[in-house]
């Protein structure tokens, strides 16, 4: 039973897809070909992902990251933040439970947001990638503004959080 | 290549770690189950969601919203479909590019390109599980109108707006 509620959201994805395939063919192989493809990306992004979690929790001292990433880490950590980020791979998701970690070893909120941003944002190869496509001129001029925006937004998020929300959100990180 | 190298450094790290210290490592990639089996279940429902969403909107439905003249409204459009959906970058990229190329605006692409990376309303139910209602809500929100300032610059700097 707890797994079916767990599973809730999954179970109705399913009986729409199942709909969509049964009304209009076309529209129905097209979403199990996007699902598939998705799915090939998450089996092989997710293993090394959640392995270097699993790792850096049990291996890296919460002194340590305290103080590389920790209050009072300044600039070192905004720096720290937007390298591991950065040099991310996976979709956004693959962030969270990784920023959940962060918050178990002692890593300032607004160092977490920016972590959050560059996973998403400033991301190297995707970067790579996009000057390919779009061109250099877009490229960069979006980066640029992005990692002014990154900073901005982890900074207004860091202002608008109580402490006791800050508490209560690195107790369940811990819990978790 | 960029897996490559993933799978090379983890598997390397998980090598020294074993040798250091089996029992720490089994505790480890205890760990790192427990982390996947909890955000499974969302991990599941998301790919399955935007699958569907995929498919159900194909460049031409996008493009007759987004072209060079549609000025802002085009950008508002742009920046929603991009905040909805959770494209990977290297099929974005090419897609924004073809837009590009068949009429769509710079300001249109850069807000929709802003707002695909840094807002995902379908991952909210997982950020919202690590992070609260209140942070997740704001985030996404400021990202979405933050993806408006980009659409400027880039209208400004590219397109020569």
């Amino acid at each position: 039973m707890r797994h079916i509620k767990r599973y809730k959201f999954f179970i109705i994805t399913i009986i729409v897809m199942i709909i969509l395939n049964l009304n209009s063919g076309n529209l129905g192989v097209k979403a199990i070909q996007n699902v598939g493809f998705s799915m090939k990306e998450m089996i092989l992004i997710i293993p090394p992902v959640f392995v270097l979690l699993g790792l850096l929790d049990v291996w890296v001292p919460r002194e340590i990251m305290m103080k590389y990433m920790g209050e009072g880490s300044g600039i070192k950590g905004v720096i720290l933040a937007f390298i591991l980020g950065s040099a991310a791979a996976g979709p956004l998701y693959g962030a969270f439970p990784i920023a959940a970690i962060f918050m178990k070893k002692g890593v300032k909120l607004s160092n977490i947001f920016i972590f959050i941003g560059a996973w998403s944002t400033t991301k190297i190869p995707m970067f790579l990638f996009e000057m390919t496509s779009l061109g250099m001129k877009f490229a960069t001029t979006r980066l640029l503004v992005n990692v002014i925006g990154i900073m901005l937004i982890a900074y207004i998020l860091d202002l608008v959080t109580s402490e006791e929300e800050a508490i209560e959100l690195y107790r369940k990180a811990e819990s978790n | 290549m960029n897996n490559l190298l993933l799978y090379g450094i983890t598997i390397i790290l998980l090598f020294l770690s074993f040798i250091k210290d089996k029992k720490k490592t089994k505790k480890a990639l205890k760990k790192s189950w427990k982390a996947f089996e909890n955000i499974l279940p969302q991990f599941l429902g998301i790919i399955m969601l935007v699958g569907i969403l995929l498919a159900i909107m194909n460049p031409e439905i996008i493009l007759s919203l987004i072209g060079e003249k549609s000025g802002w409204y085009g950008i508002i459009i742009s920046a929603t479909v991009g905040a909805i959906t959770l494209i990977p970058g290297f099929v974005a990229f090419p897609t924004a590019a073809m837009l590009l190329e068949k009429g769509a605006g710079y300001m249109q692409i850069g807000a929709f390109v802003s707002a695909l990376m840094m807002v995902g309303i379908v991952t909210m139910p997982v950020e919202i599980k690590f992070f609260g209602r209140k942070l997740t809500i704001l985030r996404n929100a400021l990202a979405f109108v933050f993806s408006f300032l980009v659409a400027f610059v880039i209208g400004k700097v590219v397109g020569g707006i």
